[in-house]
């Protein structure tokens, strides 16, 4: 295939799509799968040809368009009219009344504006309106142009200064800048070099990567195709967690039919350069999407860190250089290819451009997968897109950055999220988890919680991490029992310290935040349970008093 | 082991694919996992001879992803989500609920091997949080008279 031969499929596409003046497309990622999407596909096929309307309604598999808590979720277009909880029995008399008579059925529709409002979707740009199982879709929408620009106009030195003009910065935790990372990779003369698209996304309660995996396979694989020929790679591992089935055949299937184009594979679209992908399975463990966790796990070991330097950039996968990113970081790629790093350095805020994928849940009324501009505020999130706290009661805390972030309280709620503000108030950006809690909510018992996963997904290599938290956790439990003492909170503040400053990798270093950000925050929570033996949430003691009523 | 039994073939060929190198030992173990629902000391054995590594590197590797099970699951199988969705929308309670009302501890089975009953974290669909999977059923919006009622269908059918 030559380059000509994608534009001529994208037209081919787009025309063949032209012809229909409707596209129901039905979401079938995870958040829909289990609650009858597949059927649902069926029901609008059914229902099309029922009523005779097959040539002009074309009825698609489609990834999340953001509301999944209303699924099954269908998004109809034109117009962008999202169906919420359709059933088989809506879907037929949405095809009779929106497809057949042209009316909308207002009773079904999600009427929710505020939802899409404030968001920005550059990285989701394709989720929900695709079919992420045809590469012809992700084409027709424009997909492989930029690996083609890069390919036929742009040396791998340009293609990287663009990066670095964007200003893009690691959306996987730590905020690297990416532009910079490539170049550490780009200029080691060993080879052969590796790129590794981290898909582990360990944090429970996480689920922007999946689903944009499952929604736009392809806009991570051409990221990466555009990195790997920026730094001079011609291997590349996707590592992927096995428990999620369908983000792994959904990437193989992507993966599969990007080779059959000549997009990876050798002498790509006939320009020289080599490039290959293969998948690699995780199995259920944070630590392995620490950097040099996830290269030990690719070398079929347990996921332990070692010690940086020296970083994979130099020595990674098998002693060569090794470039890391996370599959948010490349799916901002392309766009930025196409439409220039200046372009993208206007959007967010001057040290944080363009925008950030969160998974929005707990007590939220819409809860979802969004995409906001760095910057917007954590009210913003919560009270406009996520449409305030979930029946009427009042926000206690939110947790940003998964179980090593940070819980903060409403007076930090006009904080912007951006890597700098978040670390400053105590929380992380992590991999873009916002978890909101109401004031049924414990404080103890929500730092014990994240400990307590932190406790089960340590390595174990370390001291610090190993038994600190380990202690932290008996210590919180002792407090949720009724049995602490004062001293202890000085205690788990003067131990969060030493954890953090003393672990070998991120995990550890992290892990005591949810503890220390709630005894900064909340620490009239602790002192209650500590001095009055009493939860002021109602939560804990609960077990006990009734037992005593029991007795 | 019966001669109609092709799963340890299954693993041989998929070994020699790979010509038995040592770093696809965990893809290795994904296949016998899948095969096998679970890992027995004789099959890791089996695993590390073929691929000439030490036991106890197999073994450190099977024990060390939470994925993997090394010992043989229920009959019927309940996972609830302690993702953080799904445990601030109260799964603790459900699964308090579970483990009390079918004699089961979490990470464990029923004496009778009828049920087991598993933690995960996240299976993806928070928003629909609390999220129980019986067998290979998703119950979203999840509570526990739903879920105990769905689990004595199952296990007295
Ligand atoms: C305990 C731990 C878990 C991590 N998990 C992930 C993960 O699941 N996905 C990810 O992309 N990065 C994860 N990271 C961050 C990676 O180490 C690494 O910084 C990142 O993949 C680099 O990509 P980026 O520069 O594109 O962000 C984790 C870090 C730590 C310390
Ligand atoms: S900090 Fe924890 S997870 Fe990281 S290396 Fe040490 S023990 Fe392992
Ligand atoms: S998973 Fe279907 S709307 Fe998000
Ligand atoms: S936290 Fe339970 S499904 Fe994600």
């Amino acid at each position: 295939m030559k380059p000509e031969d994608i534009l001529r499929i994208a037209r081919e596409e787009t025309e063949k799509q032209g012809f229909y003046k409707y596209r129901i497309n039905i979401c079938c990622s995870s958040g829909c799968l289990p609650f009858g999407a597949l059927n649902l596909l069926k029901a609008f096929e059914n229902a099309v040809k029922k009523f005779g309307v097959e040539s002009e309604c074309k009825v698609a598999r489609a990834g999340c368009p953001g509301t999944c808590s209303v699924g099954p979720v269908v998004l109809l277009e034109p117009g962008g009219y999202i169906y919420q909880n359709v059933t088989p029995e809506k879907a037929r008399e949405i095809v009779k009344s929106h497809i057949v008579a042209g009316i909308p059925v207002k009773e079904y529709l999600y009427a929710n504006e505020a939802f899409f409002k404030k968001q920005l979707r550059l990285v989701l740009r394709n989720a929900g309106k695709i079919n992420p199982m045809r590469i012809e879709d992700y084409i027709a929408a424009g997909g492989y142009q930029a690996l083609i620009k890069c390919l036929t106009k742009m040396t791998p030195k340009e293609v990287i200064d663009e990066i670095t003009a964007s200003g893009l910065r690691g959306r996987g935790g730590a905020g690297f800048p990416t532009g910079q990372k490539w170049n550490f990779v780009a200029r080691e003369k060993n080879t052969p070099k590796y790129v590794v698209a981290n898909l582990d996304e360990g944090d429970p309660g996480v689920f922007a990567n999946r689903t944009l995996a499952e929604a736009d396979p392809h806009s991570i694989i051409e990221g990466m195709i555009i990195s790997a020929y920026a730094v001079g790679a011609e291997q590349g591992y996707i590592y992927v967690r096995a428990e999620y089935p369908l983000a792994v055949n959904t990437l193989r299937e992507a993966l599969r039919q990007a080779k059959a184009m000549n997009l990876i594979g050798e002498n790509i679209l006939e320009s020289g350069f080599n490039f290959n992908i293969e998948l690699r399975l995780g199995a259920g463990a944070f630590i392995a999407g620490e950097e040099t966790g996830i290269l030990a796990s690719i070398e079929g070991r347990r996921a332990t860190p070692r010690p940086r330097p020296p970083y994979p950039a130099t020595s990674g996968l098998w002693g060569k250089p090794t470039l890391i990113n996370n599959v948010e970081t490349l799916a901002n790629v392309p766009p930025i290819i196409l439409n220039g790093g200046d372009w993208f350095a206007k959007i967010g805020t001057p040290k944080c451009t363009g925008t950030k994928c969160f998974s929005l849940t707990g007590k939220v009324n819409n809860p979802g997968l969004i995409e906001v501009p760095m910057g917007i505020t954590l009210r913003e999130v919560i009270f406009e897109i996520g449409g305030g706290i979930l029946r009427g009661r009042k926000f206690k805390a939110v947790l940003v950055g998964g179980p090593s972030g940070g819980c903060l309280p409403e007076s930090m709620l006009g904080l912007p999220i951006d890597y700098e503000s978040l670390t400053k108030a105590g929380a992380i950006m992590g991999s873009g988890g916002i978890v909101v809690i109401d004031d049924t909510a414990c404080m103890v018992d929500t730092a014990w919680f994240f400990t307590d996963f932190c406790v089960d997904e340590s390595c174990g290599k370390c001291v610090p991490c190993r038994v600190g938290l380990l202690k932290i956790r008996n210590i919180l439990e002792r407090i949720m029992k009724g049995e602490g003492k004062m001293d202890d909170i000085d205690l788990l503040e003067e131990l969060g310290v030493y954890v953090r400053d003393a672990s070998l990798c991120g995990l550890g270093q992290t892990a005591p935040n949810p503890t220390l950000t709630t005894l900064r925050y909340f620490r009239d929570e602790y002192v209650a349970h500590i001095s009055e033996k009493r939860c002021p949430a109602g939560k804990c003691f609960k077990e006990q008093a009734s037992l005593e009523v029991k007795e | 082991m019966s001669k109609e039994d092709r799963r340890l073939l299954i693993l041989e060929r998929e070994m020699k694919a790979r010509m038995y190198q040592k770093s696809v030992l965990l893809e290795i173990l994904h296949l016998a996992h899948e095969l096998y629902g679970y890992f027995d000391k004789d099959l890791l054995n089996y695993i590390s001879e073929r691929l000439n590594l030490p036991p106890s590197h197999v073994y450190g590797v099977a024990s060390f992803y939470h994925l993997f099970r090394l010992k043989k699951p229920g009959e019927h199988v309940v996972s609830a989500c302690m993702g953080t969705a799904c445990y601030v929308s109260g799964v603790e309670e459900i699964i308090s609920a579970i483990e009390r009302e079918f004699n089961v501890k979490r990470g464990g089975s029923t004496a009778d091997g009828k049920l087991s009953l598993f933690i995960t974290r996240c299976i993806g669909a928070c928003a629909m949080a609390p999220n129980v999977t019986i067998d290979n059923e998703v119950i979203g919006k999840a509570n526990k008279e739903v879920v105990l009622k769905r689990i004595k269908d199952i296990i007295g059918g």
